[in-house]
């Protein structure tokens, strides 16, 4: 178990590393100069001059790059070029608002589709299933910022229940935050548990028509209980995939949601950055994105070897 | 019979948003270059099927005409997927365990880590928002999608004793790949195409609302939406009329799709994610 | 009264008819074996005992355990016999298990739910089982994962997952079918002394008649669903009453007529020396790379219009040496040279036409998109020139007619034939382009006995029309002592015997080969006047 946890580590590092490479060619070496790219085509040379030397684009590239990750690991993002504020802790504050919507979103996906998949594999064929796969196959086709806005029509303007957008802040209360994240949550999160509903059910099917559930069957357990202490677990090792990919869809589909309810998080962040051309907080704003999915598909390989005792042991 | 109806439902719905997507080549409703100020935000009526915009201009020739931007950017996506993923899959599968196995495979888990709109994003903070750099970001998420369920269905497809009895025959990998593995992980190509595709409309909708997708004046979905935003409250149709064309065109691909595994190979599992 | 009654089954599934009155019983202590081919209803019969069946099923007649109808029991009552009066054993240990569990856990679960034990004398008891099996603690403790365990040793988990509560009956499903032929005689005794010690009734479905033909005491012989004789298993075998039953006992035990092998040594193959190694997972990052040794300094000599048979369990590495010869995989040292070249992944394509080969699986040896004409041709790539047009036709008409198919059958898509058909496909496309050297992997493994018998007198009337060589790769020792005239025995890499086959096969001098015949099940012996 330790030599395959260390193992995913070691892969983890190498991916950020070339993560990295990859993101800073992109927008460091790509657009040429970025000084000049970021101060338009009108600068004068000096200023252009002074903001090469303040970016510290005046030394190697190779440095430059050693530099930046060097500074990401001290929790040094660099300064940000519009805003004139450590781009750490202008992402540090935006966090505060995405982290937890994607996780909100997460727990409220996972609530409603395994449920949902689980009665739907036990009621294979029978209307309930039926009924359950129209749903999630419509669930599928939703988009999910045009089901924002909808949500918004009926729940915020219509019926009043809910604010129509933004957030107070954690300091004004942590129930008042929650409720203003939570009609974004429910639209990050509906269509994906759709999916997930049905990763859900077709794993179970499949794992009903194993042998070692025929066994099961023949030691006296009941359908139901043959399901619950044998199928689940088996058929939860392809879902815990799903969930792993889902977070990362979550993070980015909330940076689209943000825009819907105007919230301050790292989607309104990067979008003003990439009109203000501050390469500066694009670029850490991206990596730190990379970064998360690489890290919760660490944590989903974690979770692989403590379901599956066939991965600790091998190697 | 449950396979026949969702081929049925399903090829219908895409077929109708294809048709609207090809008439609006040769015909609109209404020109929607045209300002028609006097008539804006008309609620749907006889004259305006779908109302109108805070321009004036007829939503209904605008759902066509944005058809034609979510197919186009969809079909290329995918085609970028397909042309790069599929021979990359086969590479990484006849050569199963080697180091050029092991690049492709890194590489798609490097690409896998890249959300399609953060690729979106990074080309865009670098290079201006257009359709292009859309379909550009789409279709690299494409490629490892493609290339990961070919290099799957190859590699049981290469444990097969009749691949054995070609390369007892002599022939070479490439050989054996072109002419055995590709024709039977077709069926899963196809299924799994169009379900990729109804990703991509998705995809494309939501970069255009967020802006960085097609740029005004070309009409997409997505851009509709993000101009509806703000006066959802009192005109909400210029919300709801957009939504439901990404809806029906989505939902047909899926039940298309669904209709398709079932009637080549039931046995086919789609990966959607 | 019996232990066991079954009276007028029959048994449905939508419009298909899979059982049609099926009746017999089975007494406390007795073994009663269920044989038949593929299709004959026999596992459909132990499926309807435990009440475990397609939701579709729809069954008449009665199943009377002990007095008990099984057919008008509830569900929950069913679910109360199943493991508790009932315990059953399936074909496939690799996949029986469920695979997240541990093998305490299994064999726990059966005796936790039908007893109100506590955990800690229910592991005690499933210690007592699992020891009982032949898997002590001590060796095997209950913390193990099935996947930690070989094939034999998880049929044995298996066992004692059936036997935890002394159930009145035991219903062997196929148990050792997918094992070799030393773990399958253990299973066997193992079950055999479990009856005797326990008295209970057990159901053994087998399709093979050597395995029940010195453990049954009575026999049920089924075809397409009915019963066509049953009775004590040797009074049946002196006086097999109906066709049926002498077919396939003369088809389990089925003696080719072999023409004599040529003499004059004219070797065409020639294996010397040759080693073959895999290289396995680093066990520690930057660990020096271990080696598994699949083929281990390995020399034999295949002459000219020899038929030649290679015997061993899984794993001893006999498809490796078979990939081997066929050139698709390298050799780490030593040399195979066939017709005087030397064979490897770089060699000349025209040289491999001598060599052809043909597989086990009937379903996976073909394309399913090709025509039969366009897969049995699939050789011609090796020949500079091959045929075209007329000359093609002519070569496939031949070569389907060789195998006893017709020459329209070249028209036809693979989906259209029966597996026994298939392999006489498998046969014509190695025959077609003439090699000097065919070999047969496992290619009548998969097959039923009658279909088999039919296709190893192919192969013998092809041994004297084409005068074939060729090399029998089997694990069968019944099959490969009828079709060969010399034997190489293999074990764990190594040739650890070879001769003769008749020779060994009498008076085998390695203790391996001289466990391995033990281990083979041997029909009775009987005189031809029953047939």
């Amino acid at each position: 178990m330790l030599r395959y946890s260390l193992k995913r580590l070691a892969s983890l590092v190498i991916s950020l590393a070339i993560a990295s490479l990859v993101i800073f060619l992109v927008i460091e070496v790509a657009p040429g100069d970025p000084a000049s790219y970021m101060l338009g085509i009108n600068a004068q040379p000096e200023t252009v001059a002074a903001l090469r030397a303040e970016l510290g684009l005046d030394v190697p590239k190779a440095e430059r790059y050693l530099n930046w990750v060097g500074g990401m690991v001290q929790g040094d993002f660099g300064t940000s070029y519009t805003y004139r504020t450590p781009v750490g802790q202008m992402i540090a504050d935006r966090m505060w608002v995405s982290l937890p919507l994607a996780l909100y979103a997460l727990t409220l996906s996972t609530l409603i589709a395994f449920p949902a998949g689980i009665y739907a594999a036990a009621r294979r064929g029978k209307p309930g299933d039926m009924a359950v796969m129209g749903a999630t196959q419509l669930g599928v086709a939703v988009p999910n910022f045009w089901f924002a806005m909808m949500l918004v029509l009926v729940f915020a303007i219509n019926l009043r229940w809910f604010s129509a957008g933004g957030f107070p802040g954690w300091d004004k209360g942590f129930w008042l935050s929650m409720k203003s994240l939570t009609l974004p949550a429910i639209a990050l999160a509906l269509p994906q548990s759709a999916i997930l509903a049905r990763v859900m059910r077709s794993s179970l099917l499949d794992i009903l028509s194993e042998d070692f559930m025929r066994t099961a069957r023949a030691k006296g357990l009941s359908r139901r209980q043959a399901l619950w202490r044998h199928g689940l677990r088996n058929a939860l090792i392809p879902v815990l995939t799903i969930i792993g990919l889902q977070f990362s869809f979550l993070l980015a589909g909330g940076i689209i949601i943000e825009q819907v309810f105007f919230l301050p998080g790292l989607g309104r962040l990067i979008f003003q950055s990439i009109s203000a051309r501050d390469l500066i907080v694009v670029e850490s704003v991206v990596m730190l994105l990379v970064f998360s999915v690489i890290l919760v598909n660490f944590l989903v390989d974690l979770a692989y070897a403590a379901v599956d005792p066939r991965l600790r042991s091998r190697t | 019979m449950i396979r026949s109806r969702n081929l049925f439902i399903g090829g219908t719905l895409c077929f109708v948003v294809v048709a609207a997507a090809l008439l609006s080549f040769v015909w609109t409703p209404y020109d929607i270059t045209q300002m028609d100020i006097p008539n804006k935000l008309q609620k749907p009526n006889g004259i305006h099927w779908f109302g109108t915009d805070h321009f004036g201009r007829d939503i209904f020739s605008m759902i066509m005409i944005g058809a034609r931007t979510s197919l186009a950017v969809a079909i290329v996506a995918v085609g970028i997927g397909m042309g790069l993923g599929v021979p990359l899959g086969l590479w990484a599968a006849a050569n199963k365990g080697g180091w050029i196995d092991e690049i492709i495979m890194r590489g798609n888990d490097l690409i896998f880590a890249f959300p399609s709109l953060v690729i979106a994003i990074l080309i865009t903070a670098v290079m201006g928002a257009s359709a292009l750099n859309a379909i550009i970001a789409i279709g690299i998420f494409n490629i490892p999608v493609f290339a990961r369920l070919t290099r799957s269905g190859a590699l049981s497809l290469w444990e097969r004793e009749f691949i054995l009895a070609a390369r007892v025959a002599g022939k070479s990998k490439p050989r054996i790949s072109a002419e055995h593995i590709l024709p039977n992980v077709a069926n899963l190509l196809i299924v799994q195409g169009t379900i990729q595709f109804s990703l991509g409309i998705l995809a494309e909708a939501g970069l255009s609302y967020v802006g960085l997708g097609a740029q005004p004046p070309t009409p997409s979905w997505g851009r509709m939406l993000a101009d509806a935003q703000t006066m959802v409250s009192f005109a909400p149709h210029l919300a709801l009329v957009p939504g439901l064309a990404i809806v029906t065109a989505v939902l047909g691909l899926n039940l298309l799709g669904d209709g398709l595994r079932d009637l080549l190979d039931p046995k086919i599992r789609v990966v959607r994610s | 009264m019996s232990l066991l009654t079954v009276d007028n089954l029959s048994l449905s599934i939508g419009d298909f008819s899979i059982l049609r009155d099926v009746s017999f019983s089975i007494e406390p202590g007795e073994i009663v074996a269920v044989t038949g081919e593929s299709g004959s209803g026999k596992s459909m019969t132990a499926f309807s005992v435990m009440q475990l069946l397609p939701e579709r099923a729809k069954s008449t007649g009665q199943i009377r355990l002990e007095g008990k109808d099984l057919l008008s029991l509830s569900e929950p009552q069913l679910c109360a016999i199943r493991g508790n009066d009932i315990g059953m054993v399936f074909q496939e240990p690799m996949t029986a298990l469920n695979p997240v569990k541990t093998i305490g856990a299994q064999v726990m679960e059966t005796i936790l739910i039908h007893t109100d034990m506590t955990p800690a004398q229910a592991e005690e008891q499933a210690r007592d089982m699992l020891t009982r099996v032949g898997l002590p603690p001590d060796r095997f403790p209950l913390s193990r994962y099935p996947h930690e365990l070989s094939g034999g040793q998880r049929q044995r988990v298996v066992i004692a997952m059936a036997i935890a509560l002394r159930p009145k009956l035991l219903i062997a499903d196929e148990p050792t079918t997918a094992l070799d032929v030393t773990t399958q005689a253990q299973i066997l005794d193992l079950l055999k002394e479990l009856v005797a010690e326990f008295g209970m009734g057990l159901m053994m479905i087998t399709h093979d008649l050597a395995v029940v033909s010195d453990m049954a005491d009575r026999i049920i012989v089924m075809r397409h669903g009915e019963i066509v004789e049953q009775g004590e298993t040797r009074a049946l075998f002196a006086d097999m009453k109906h066709p049926y039953t002498r077919a396939l006992f003369e088809a389990s035990g089925h003696q080719v007529d072999l023409p004599d092998a040529p003499d004059g040594p004219d070797p065409i193959l020639q294996v010397t020396n040759a080693i073959r190694d895999y290289p396995l997972p680093r066990t520690r990052l930057f660990a020096p790379r271990e080696h598994h040794r699949a083929v281990n300094d390995i020399t034999f000599t295949i002459h000219h219009g020899e038929r030649v048979g290679l015997v061993g369990e899984s794993g001893c590495g006999k498809s490796t040496l078979t990939r081997a010869i066929l050139g698709l995989e390298p050799l780490q040292s030593g040399s195979i040279t066939a017709f005087g070249h030397t064979v490897g992944p770089a060699m000349n394509p025209a040289l491999r036409s001598g060599l052809q080969v043909v597989f086990q699986d009937p379903y996976g040896s073909f394309n399913p998109r090709h025509k039969v004409a366009r897969i049995v041709t699939e050789p011609f790539h090796l020949l500079p020139d091959p045929p075209t047009g007329t000359a093609r036709d002519t070569a496939i008409a031949e070569a389907l007619t060789a195998v006893g198919l017709k020459p329209e059958d070249a028209q036809k898509y693979i989906h259209e034939f029966s597996g026994g058909q298939r392999q006489r496909i498998a046969i014509a496309r190695a025959l077609i382009i003439r090699p000097e050297l065919i070999i047969f992997d496992e290619a009548v493994s998969a097959l039923d006995v009658s279909i088999r018998a039919q296709i190893l007198d192919l192969i013998a009337d092809l041994s004297r029309s084409h005068n074939l060589s060729y090399l029998f790769i089997s694990h069968d020792l019944s099959v490969v002592r009828t079709v060969t005239d010399r034997v190489l025995v293999m074990k764990s890499g190594e040739i650890v015997e070879q001769g003769d086959t008749k020779e060994v096969f009498s008076n085998p001098q390695h203790p391996y080969t001289q466990t391995l015949i033990a281990a083979a099940p041997v029909l009775p012996q009987v005189g031809k006047g029953a047939a």
